[in-house]
């Protein structure tokens, strides 16, 4: 085996795909939700879509959206198989444990966590991404498109309020959150960890905004769903 | 003080094992948790049944070689100490007190409550060491280190290498252990011609002997009888990072 690859499947190499996957994936959030926040200006969607259609044409978003599912694949594969790695190095468990006396619980629930944000990742996709990328094909309804100025963009807000109306989807949506912000409460800091970056003077720091960022980044998400089916947002 | 207990019996490696529940009435609620144990082994022996296995040697808590799962924690549930400094009084007359092996694919059971940790031996052997050229004895003090990478190189050199970091690692990882032994040579002089091809090397043994990976829980840091920070993890992962990627060094 050449060294870059004995690198990658060394328990650490494994640990660092996972943190640079991760603090990617957490980029991502940031401009997903900054965008998203927009429908908060609360001006029938303008800025948003107008937002929305940068995203959707400009060449840079476009290539580093492949990058993008490959990122989230890879965390994803990654994560499985060390979970698998992980549970094979135990073959008898003990009958009795104790684990809330040395750790907390979401940070043993990484697997758990980063599952359920999957099975919203599905559903969170199909409602909105391949509408909007894919639609016309195969069968996907393509967006209603709106006039911004004398420019015809895609109508993704409208898409946006019609799905929030359903109680059950903003409530799938809100728990997908939480799975989120759990998720990223222990992913946080642990990426900085795993990268080696544990210092007397940033360690306090990145802990504290890993929390922060985690509580504020997912409460922004969750008001979007809220607020539409409240009817704050018209 | 009585207490009940639930231990782990196999017979060997190869059998499967099974709790077996004891009774100790009359205990001192002073005596230490192996002394229970002696005691214990005292009237099996004059029942003529087979005394429990456990590991133990220096009793004063710097040798590491005492283990046992305690009530669902390593070295039980008094912190910052091995199992035989765990005194009786830490449990509650009548209660029951359920005593495991550690559980780890690379510490297989070897006897009731006795696991083979050689694994250890075998990462330390990979390269836990520093290479010293023999002849006269150098004057002491004679290379200059620093107060701060001192102290730092004693607290990681505190790890006994009990093995209390794998048990009570829901990954039984060995990570805070292979982190204490490369960090407290990485910090000094002495151990920086060989710090890339160690971290190298220990890691890679660490991986064969099938330990999981670090998932950042701290439940070893939390446990570890000598207080060991998993700030040495990160440093490990520093170490290993410098010498997989930066460094001309070829992993073997």
């Amino acid at each position: 085996m050449n060294w870059f690859s004995t690198f990658l499947t060394s328990s650490i190499g494994r640990k660092v795909v996972m943190a640079v996957t991760g603090l990617f994936l957490i980029s991502f959030l940031i401009v997903h939700c900054t965008i998203n926040a927009m429908i908060f200006f609360n001006d029938g969607g303008e800025s948003f879509n107008k937002a929305a259609h940068f995203m959707g044409t400009n060449v840079i978003i476009r290539t580093m959206e492949i990058v993008l599912f490959l990122g989230i694949i890879l965390h994803i594969v990654q994560g499985f198989m060390l979970s698998a790695k992980n549970r094979a190095a135990r073959p008898t468990g003990y009958a009795v444990t104790n684990p809330g006396a040395n750790s907390k619980w979401y940070s043993r629930s990484m697997t758990l966590l980063g599952t359920l944000i999957l099975l919203f990742l599905v559903m969170h996709i199909s409602h909105f991404w391949t509408h909007s990328r894919l639609g016309g094909i195969g069968g996907i309804s393509p967006l209603d498109e709106t006039m911004i100025g004398d420019k015809e963009v895609l109508n993704l807000y409208a898409l946006m309020i019609s799905t929030f109306q359903s109680p059950v989807v903003l409530i799938v949506y809100i728990l997908g959150v939480i799975s989120l912000c759990w998720h990223l409460v222990h992913g946080f800091q642990s990426a900085f960890q795993t990268l080696g970056v544990n210092h007397k003077k940033y360690t306090p720091a990145i802990k504290g905004i890993g929390i922060v960022f985690s509580i504020l980044i997912c409460a922004l998400f969750a008001a979007m769903p809220l607020s539409i089916y409240m009817g704050w947002i018209a | 003080m009585n207490v009940k207990l639930r231990i782990w019996r196999q017979r060997n490696a190869q059998e499967q094992g099974k709790f077996v529940d004891y009774a100790v009435n009359d205990a001192n609620p002073n005596m230490s948790f192996l002394e229970m144990i002696d005691v214990l082994n005292e009237s099996l022996v004059n029942k003529g049944e087979e005394p429990v296995a456990f590991d133990h040697d220096c009793r004063e808590g710097i040798c590491g070689m005492c283990s046992m799962y305690i009530n669902g924690r390593a070295h039980g549930p008094q912190k910052l100490s091995t199992t035989c400094q765990l005194y009786m009084r830490n449990f509650s007359d009548g209660e029951t007190i359920t005593i495991e092996p550690f559980r780890a694919k690379g510490f297989p059971v070897i006897r009731d409550l006795v696991v083979d940790r050689s694994a250890f031996d075998r990462i330390i052997a990979a390269g836990g060491f520093i290479s010293a050229s023999t002849g006269q004895a150098q004057d002491a003090n004679a290379i200059p280190i620093s107060k701060t990478n001192a102290d730092l190189a004693m607290d990681a050199a505190a790890c006994i290498g009990c093995g209390a970091c794998v048990a009570a690692c829901k990954n039984a990882s060995a990570m805070l252990f292979v982190s204490a032994k490369v960090s407290h040579l990485a910090l000094l002089p002495q151990g920086d011609p060989e710090r890339r091809k160690r971290a190298l090397a220990m890691v890679a043994q660490m991986d064969a002997e099938g330990f999981g990976s670090c998932t950042n829980t701290y439940a070893c840091e939390a446990e570890c009888p000598k207080g060991i920070s998993v700030a040495n993890i990160a440093r490990l992962n520093r170490e290993y990072l410098n010498a997989a990627i930066v460094s001309e060094e070829m992993p073997k």
